[in-house]
């Protein structure tokens, strides 16, 4: 004979684990951390090698010039490179230290760029490796790469800024992550070389994004009147119907960067 | 997460966690009416799933620290990424027996100092003036410290 068990929402003491709440406090930690912040735009491709890094640094750069409070979040945990690319200090100098009981202190860059990166949390050349059962870490190790994004977005003291720039790694699983655990999605800015290639692996990012609840900000073409020949930035650009930020050639003057940093600070 | 004891059809109330330190979990709950215990018990994929998440089961007993997941689960962090602890101790804090301190000094330097802090607000709310192996053994369980 069939038991007669009652349900979870029969039982009416309070669950003391309470995971559900648990999950919320997080999002809600997020959510406090982000109200300081105006702008959250996510730099993003889906093709890697196209220079993503590159350009959030240095458009980071061009922003804190001309007066913006600028902060970036490096959420490619697994090759960071954004505190090199923004001369800020590394290993124990530029050790994030606790500004409050409930945060870190960002690193601070060139242009006074705060920065946040695993480049300055791991041991030089080592990779980022988690604690955990050596098997099946595929199951694991996703929901830790989000904790580590959330954590970031949380618990670093950010403070007031006009824009936070996420440097996304390749694909759009990151910006998934992002965007679920953001209070509202971010603006995305879209980074391509000029090949066909990759203007079909961007073009899928961007689909995954605009799918999310994105605003795109346009486009990007980097590595322009190199060996990469083809029209990737106009394609994707009169496809999705929004504007190509600009061209940025091999060796691009400084003022390459302060023309997007223009377009793009027109928002704040 | 709820438990039911189907013979007295009562919710069974979390009793205590236990990190024997494997990587494993057991938590316990208790029947109200009869007493009768059960324990959950996970295995390290089951228990690694839940800490992924930066939840604890059983539920938080002390705020969530600053980078708590990134200063307990990465095994390739700098020693001295978080450069800190010390700024909140007071000379009113606990002390610590030369066995505690040997036993605190074998944690990684990378999550060390949150460590540290979580163990000395454990004795300060608990009232206890002195840190030993047993009262770290104490608080690791009931905090839910796995690893630490």
């Amino acid at each position: 004979m069939a038991l007669n068990i009652r349900t979870y929402r029969d039982l009416t003491e309070p669950d003391r684990s309470a995971l559900v709440e648990q999950i919320g406090a997080q999002r809600r930690r997020v959510a406090d951390r982000m109200a300081a912040v105006r702008h959250v735009v996510a730099v993003l491709s889906g093709k890697g090698g196209v220079g993503k890094s590159y350009v959030t640094a240095h458009l980071a750069r061009a922003l804190g010039r001309s007066g913006r409070g600028v902060g970036v979040l490096d959420a490619d945990l697994n090759g960071p490179t954004i505190p090199r690319l923004l001369d800020a200090p590394g290993g124990g100098a530029g050790a994030p230290r606790p500004a409050h009981a409930d945060a870190v202190e960002a690193a601070a860059g060139a242009e006074g760029v705060k920065c946040i990166s695993m480049a300055l949390l791991l041991r030089d050349g080592m990779p980022l490796a988690f604690r955990g059962p050596d098997s099946e870490s595929f199951v694991w190790r996703g929901a830790l790469e989000a904790a580590v994004l959330r954590e970031f977005l949380a618990d670093v003291a950010w403070g007031a800024l006009d824009f936070l720039l996420v440097d996304l790694p390749p694909g759009v699983q990151r910006f998934a992550e992002l965007t679920e655990l953001l209070p509202a999605p971010p603006a995305a800015l879209i980074v391509t070389i000029p090949t066909p290639e990759s203007a079909d692996a961007v073009r899928r990012a961007l689909r995954a994004a605009l799918e999310r609840g994105a605003t795109a900000l346009g486009v990007v073409e980097n590595m322009v009147g190199g060996p990469f020949a083809g029209s990737a930035a106009d394609d994707l650009a009169r496809e999705f119907g929004v504007p190509v930020l600009a061209r940025i050639p091999f060796h691009p003057r400084a003022d390459v960067w302060d023309g997007i940093a223009k377009s793009i600070g027109g928002a704040a | 997460m709820k438990f039911l004891c189907i013979n007295c059809d009562r919710q069974m109330v979390f009793e205590e966690r236990q990190l024997p330190g494997d990587g494993t979990l057991a938590a316990a709950f208790r029947c109200p009416e009869c007493g009768r215990c059960v324990a959950i018990l996970t295995n390290p994929m089951e228990t690694q799933l839940v800490a992924s998440l930066g939840v604890k089961i059983g539920g938080r007993t002390v705020p969530a620290q600053p980078m708590e997941t990134v200063r307990g689960m990465v095994v390739t962090g700098r020693d001295n990424a978080f450069a800190e602890d010390g700024k909140r101790e007071t000379g009113n804090g606990p002390t610590w027996t030369a066995e505690a301190q040997e036993r605190l000094a074998r944690v990684p330097g990378f999550v060390r100092g949150m460590v540290k802090r979580i163990y000395g607000d454990y004795a300060r709310d608990h009232g206890i003036a002195e840190i030993t192996p047993t009262v770290m053994d104490a608080a690791r369980s009931e905090l839910g410290l796995e690893g630490m």
